[in-house]
C-alpha cells in the first residue's frame, strides 16, 4: 500500500518538475540559413522616446558578408538592459539583409546601450552598440519646448515640416547635443541664458530672452534635456555616489 | 515501545495539575507571540531595516536619516477615494537626493520630477495597482481581491487622461492616442461617455455613400472595400475582410441605392487638356497643403485634411471630378473643401491632371457582371450587419445606435469579464492592444474591422483607451480639468457665407473654431490694413518662408473680396486696444534710427525676422520688408509689448520691452514700406 502510494508521489513529482521546467511559449527556435562577417545600423540609432514607451522609429540593421554584400537569412539578436524590449528579440535578415525590431526603452529616464548580435560561420559573434535615450516626463516637457522654441535655430538638420535657421545665422548657436560645451555651462548660467538671453553670459544676441515667455519648471525642464542629450553625456557636479 | 511512550506523556504533561498548567501557559504564550513574530518579520520591515542600512554609509545620511520615520506610511485622499501605503517601502520618494538610478536601488529611489508631488496625491493615481497592500505581491500585481495592476510605463500617459481632458505638453501619447480616437472615428461604432454626460465625438468626416454612383465606379467600391489599404496608404477605413461575394453584392446594393445630385453639365463639352500641364496649377494651388500623395519613393507628401490622391484617376468619374472641382459644396455642402471658382479652362485642367494619377494593375482584375436583385437585397443586409451606416450616411438606412460595446469605463474592465487568447499576458492593457491589432483573432463572426496602424499608434490609442477608467467616470467635476469646448462661432450674413463657401475655418481659427493650419484672425481687424488685405485677398503673397503650408489664391471677384475686407476689418478686432490709437505717419527721423539700432543690436530681430533682403537671413518669423504697409502701428507696439496676450501660444518671445523702445521700434517697423507695394498696386 504504502509502496505503492511513494511510487505515484514520485510520479507525480517528476510530471510536476516537468511541468515547472517548461518554458512557455518560447518558440524562437531560429535557425539561420546563412552567415554574415559584418553588422550595420541602417536606421534606428541615437533617438530619444518617452520611458517606457516604443522609439519614434523601428531600429533597423543589416548584415553583411566579407565582400559588403547583404546578406539574407541570417541571425540577429538583439538584447538590452532587462527592462527593455524588443519586438522581435530576433529575426532573420529579409531580401534586403536587414532587420527591423521595435523597440520600447525602460521605464527609467537616461541612455540605454542597445547591443546587436549575429554570428559569422566560424562561430564568432559580431557585435554592434547602439544608444538610445529614454526621456523621463521633465526631459519629455523639455523635448517638446525645444521642438516648439529652440530646434529651427539649434538643430541644424532641416525636417520636411522645420525649415532650419542654423545657417542663416551669423553666430551659430550650439546643437543641444554639443556635450563639449553645455558640459562646462552651470545650470545656474543656462538658467540665465534662457531667461536673460545670450547677452546675459556675455554671448550673441542672436539668442533671444525667454525669461518672460516660459516659466521656472519650463526652463528646468529644457535644462533636464538638454543634460540628458549632451554628447558626451553629463556628469552633475557636486559629491558622486556610487552602489556598493 | 508505544505503551512506554504513552505512560511517558502521561507522566510528564497530563499527570500532575501544576504540570498541565505550565504546559497550557507555555502553549498559550507561543500562541501569542506568533502573531508579533510575523509582524516582525514583514516585507516592510525588512525593507525599512535595508533603508536605514543603505542611507548609513551615505555622507547625506543625517539629513536622509533625519526625514525618516519608521512603520506604516499612508496617503490618505478621501475626495479621491485613494488610500496609499506605497511610501511604507518605497520610504525615499520625496528625496531629490536619491534620485540617481545608477547609485539607488529601488524600492529606496526618489521620484523624478513630475506635474504633481507625491505627497499631495500619492502614487496609484499615476501607477495604479493596490495602495492599501503593504506587501509587495498584493500592491504590484493582480490578485483575486484585486484586479488592477500597476500600470506599465508603457502606458502610463494614461493616468494623466483620467483628470485631463485637455493635451497637455508632458503626455504627447495620450494626445496622439485620443486624436486618434476621433480620426479613425473609432467613437462612430463605440460610445464613450465622459463624466459629464458628454461623448467623445469623432473628428472624421465619412462621406456620404447617397450619391456615389455619381463619383465613382462599383469596380472601384469593389477593389476598395477588398483592400482599402491598396488604393490609399494614408486611409482610415479599415479592412472589414470581405469574400469576393460579399464585396460583390454591397458594390451592387450601394450603387443601386445611390440617387444622382442635380448639377449642371456645363463645361462639359470643353476639350481634355493635356495631364501633365496641370501639374503647376495644382502646385499653385496648394493643394498639397491638405492632400497627400504618395511618391515614386514611397514616401507619402501632403496634408492630412483631405484625402490622399496617389489614385484619384482609378477613383473619381472625370465629370464628377470636373463638376467637384467647379463647386464641392454641389455635391457635398459641409465639405471642408474651399469653392476655388476656378475658371472652365482651369477645371479642364486639374481633371485631366487628376484623372491621370491612376494605377492601371489596381482595377486590372476586377470583373464585375450585372447585379441582381438578390445580389442588392444581400448586400443591404451585409450593409446593416457592418454597421457601415454607423460611419457613412446612406440613404434609406438609419445611423445605428450603441453598435458596438460601449467603451466608457474600459480602461478598469474587469479581467474576469476579458476572454484572453491562449499565450496572452493576462492583462487589461495587453487585451487592448491586441484587440486593436487583430480584431477577429478573438473568435469567428467578430464584426470589429481590422485596421492599419503603426505599433506606436496602437499603444498610443491603448493609452488612451485605458484613461476612460471606473475612477475617471465617477470622478466629482471639480477635479476634472475639461477640454477646452469646441466653439459653433459662425460668421453673419453675406460675408459668413461667403466664409463657409470658402472653408476659411478649414485652416484658420475665429473665436474659438477651427484648424491650426493657418493664423488665427480673431483679431485680423485690428493687426492688418485694408489695402493689404484687400491685396492678400487676391493674390496671396509669401509672408512666412519657412512654412510649407500656404494660403491659396480663390479668383475672388471685386465684390467678393470687399465683403471679406468689410467684414473682417469691422468685426475682428481684439477689444484690447483700439486700432486708430497710435498714429501710422510721420515718425521723427531720430526714433526710426533708433528703432533700427534697437532692432539689429540689442533685441537682434534679425536672428528670425528680415527687413534687408540681402543682408538679413532669419527665416522663422513673417518676412517684414513692408511691414509698415501691412500691420497697423497699434498692433505692432502692443505686439512687441506682451506678443502672448494678442496671439496665445505664439513662438515670438515676450521681451518684456520698455514703452521707450516699444515706440522706436513701431516707428522703424513702420517706415519699412517695401520696394513692390502691394497694398497700393493699382
Amino acid at each position: 500500500m504504502t509502496r505503492r502510494w511513494r511510487t505515484l508521489l514520485a510520479v507525480s513529482l517528476i510530471f510536476l518538475s516537468a511541468a515547472c521546467t517548461r518554458k512557455p511559449g518560447t518558440a524562437s527556435a531560429l535557425k539561420p540559413t546563412a552567415f554574415g562577417a559584418a553588422l550595420v545600423e541602417s536606421s534606428g540609432g541615437k533617438q530619444t522616446g518617452a520611458i517606457g514607451t516604443l522609439l519614434p522609429q523601428p531600429l533597423v540593421v543589416q548584415v553583411n558578408d566579407e565582400q559588403g554584400a547583404a546578406v539574407t537569412g541570417a541571425l540577429v539578436d538583439f538584447n538590452g538592459q532587462a527592462s527593455v524590449t524588443f519586438d522581435p528579440p530576433s529575426a532573420l535578415t529579409d531580401a534586403s539583409g536587414q532587420v527591423t525590431t521595435n523597440v520600447a526603452l525602460g521605464s527609467v529616464a537616461g541612455r540605454y546601450q542597445l547591443t546587436v548580435r549575429t554570428s559569422t560561420r566560424a562561430q564568432k559573434l559580431v557585435e554592434l552598440n547602439i544608444e538610445e535615450i529614454a526621456l523621463g516626463y521633465q526631459e519629455q516637457l523639455g523635448f517638446q519646448l525645444d521642438n516648439k522654441y529652440c530646434a529651427s535655430c539649434h538643430d541644424p538638420e532641416s525636417t520636411p515640416e522645420r525649415v532650419s535657421n542654423y545657417d542663416n545665422l551669423e553666430v551659430k548657436p550650439h546643437p543641444f547635443t554639443e556635450g563639449g560645451t553645455f558640459n562646462q555651462i552651470s545650470d545656474d548660467d543656462l538658467t540665465a541664458i534662457i531667461s536673460h538671453g545670450g547677452p546675459a553670459i556675455n554671448k550673441s544676441a542672436l539668442m533671444p530672452p525667454y525669461g518672460y515667455t516660459l516659466n521656472k519648471t519650463e526652463i528646468e525642464s529644457l535644462i533636464s534635456y538638454i543634460r540628458l542629450v549632451s554628447d558626451p553625456p553629463y556628469h552633475a557636479p557636486g559629491t558622486v555616489y556610487t552602489r556598493k | 515501545m508505544n505503551a512506554q511512550l504513552k505512560e511517558w506523556l502521561r507522566q510528564n504533561f497530563v499527570a500532575s495539575p501544576v504540570r498541565r498548567f505550565g504546559w497550557a501557559s507555555l502553549l498559550l504564550l507561543i500562541a501569542l507571540a506568533v502573531a508579533p513574530t510575523k509582524d516582525f518579520f514583514n516585507e516592510w520591515r525588512h525593507y525599512q531595516r535595508q533603508y536605514r542600512k543603505f542611507i548609513s554609509t551615505r555622507p547625506d545620511s543625517l539629513i536622509l536619516q533625519h526625514h525618516f520615520t519608521s512603520g506604516i506610511q499612508q496617503i490618505w485622499l478621501p475626495q479621491l477615494a485613494v488610500v496609499d501605503r506605497c511610501t511604507t517601502c518605497h520610504v525615499a520618494v520625496t528625496e531629490k537626493n536619491l534620485q540617481d538610478p545608477a547609485s539607488v536601488p529601488e524600492p529606496f529611489r526618489g521620484h523624478p520630477p513630475v506635474a504633481h508631488n507625491v505627497k499631495d496625491w500619492g502614487c496609484v493615481i499615476c501607477h495604479r495597482g493596490q495602495g492599501p497592500a503593504t506587501e509587495l505581491a498584493e500592491a504590484h500585481n493582480a490578485t483575486r481581491a484585486w484586479e488592477e495592476p500597476i500600470l506599465p510605463a508603457r502606458y502610463l500617459e494614461s493616468s494623466c487622461g483620467q483628470c485631463h481632458r485637455a493635451p497637455l505638453t508632458g503626455t504627447p501619447q495620450l494626445n496622439q492616442g485620443r486624436n486618434l480616437l476621433g480620426r479613425y472615428g473609432c467613437v462612430h461604432c463605440h460610445t464613450i461617455k465622459l463624466s459629464d454626460g458628454s461623448r467623445v465625438k469623432p473628428t472624421d468626416d465619412p462621406p456620404s455613400l447617397s450619391h456615389i454612383a455619381d463619383k465613382t465606379t462599383r469596380e472601384w467600391i469593389y477593389a476598395w472595400l477588398k483592400n482599402p489599404y491598396a488604393y490609399a496608404v494614408t486611409t482610415t477605413m479599415p479592412d472589414f475582410k470581405l469574400t469576393d461575394a460579399d464585396a460583390r453584392d454591397i458594390s451592387a446594393f450601394l450603387i443601386a441605392n445611390s440617387t444622382p445630385v442635380a448639377r449642371d453639365t456645363e463645361g462639359a463639352r470643353n476639350p481634355p487638356a493635356e495631364p501633365t500641364a496641370g501639374a503647376s496649377l495644382y502646385g499653385e494651388s496648394f493643394c498639397a497643403s491638405c492632400h497627400a500623395v504618395q511618391n515614386a519613393a514611397g514616401n507619402v507628401v501632403g496634408g492630412d485634411v483631405g484625402p490622399e490622391l496617389t489614385r484619384i484617376g482609378n477613383k473619381a468619374k472625370p465629370e464628377w471630378l470636373r463638376a467637384w472641382l467647379r463647386n464641392p459644396r454641389v455635391y457635398n455642402p459641409e465639405t471642408a473643401m474651399p469653392h476655388y471658382r476656378f475658371t472652365e479652362p482651369q477645371v479642364s485642367l486639374l481633371t485631366a491632371y487628376l484623372g491621370n494619377k491612376s494605377d492601371s494593375d489596381l482595377l486590372a482584375n476586377v470583373r464585375l457582371d450585372a447585379a441582381t436583385p438578390e445580389q442588392v437585397a444581400h448586400g443591404k443586409l451585409l450593409v446593416t450587419t457592418y454597421g457601415c451606416a454607423a460611419c457613412h450616411e446612406i440613404s434609406g438606412i438609419g445611423k445605428p445606435d450603441n453598435f458596438a460595446p460601449e467603451l466608457t469605463r474600459v480602461g478598469s474592465k474587469p479581467l474576469t469579464e476579458i476572454v484572453f487568447l491562449p499565450g496572452m499576458k493576462r492583462s487589461t492593457p495587453d487585451y487592448i492592444a491586441t484587440k486593436i491589432r487583430q480584431p477577429r483573432s478573438f473568435g469567428a463572426g467578430l464584426k470589429m474591422p481590422q485596421y492599419t496602424l503603426a505599433p506606436a499608434q496602437i499603444d498610443a490609442l491603448t493609452t488612451a483607451l485605458l484613461a476612460f477608467t471606473e475612477g475617471a467616470h465617477d470622478l466629482p467635476m471639480a477635479l476634472t480639468i475639461p477640454a477646452k469646448a469646441l466653439a459653433n462661432y459662425q460668421p453673419a450674413g453675406n460675408a459668413g457665407e461667403l466664409m463657409a463657401d470658402l472653408a476659411c475655418f478649414s485652416c484658420h481659427a475665429i473665436n474659438g473654431r477651427g484648424g491650426d493650419m493657418a493664423p488665427d484672425l480673431s483679431s485680423e481687424g485690428t493687426a492688418v490694413q485694408r489695402p493689404w488685405l484687400e491685396a492678400f485677398l487676391k493674390n496671396p503673397g509669401t509672408l512666412r518662408p519657412a512654412l510649407i503650408r500656404r494660403m491659396p489664391k480663390f479668383n475672388l471677384s471685386k465684390s467678393e473680396i470687399a465683403e471679406l475686407t468689410d467684414y473682417m476689418m469691422t468685426v475682428y478686432q481684439t477689444p484690447a486696444f483700439d486700432r486708430d490709437s497710435l498714429s501710422s505717419t510721420s515718425f521723427p527721423p531720430a526714433q526710426v534710427e533708433q528703432g533700427r539700432q534697437l532692432f539689429y543690436s540689442k533685441y537682434a530681430c534679425q536672428s528670425c525676422h528680415i527687413i534687408d533682403t540681402k543682408a538679413d537671413k532669419g527665416y522663422i518669423g513673417p518676412t517684414l520688408t513692408q511691414v509698415g504697409s501691412r500691420l497697423n502701428a497699434a498692433w505692432i507696439y502692443h505686439w512687441l509689448k506682451d506678443p502672448q496676450s494678442l496671439q496665445p501660444g505664439t513662438i515670438e518671445p515676450n521681451r518684456n520691452m520698455n514703452d521707450e523702445d516699444a515706440r522706436a521700434l513701431t516707428a522703424f517697423l513702420m517706415t519699412q514700406k517695401g520696394s513692390s507695394n502691394q497694398g497700393r498696386k493699382k
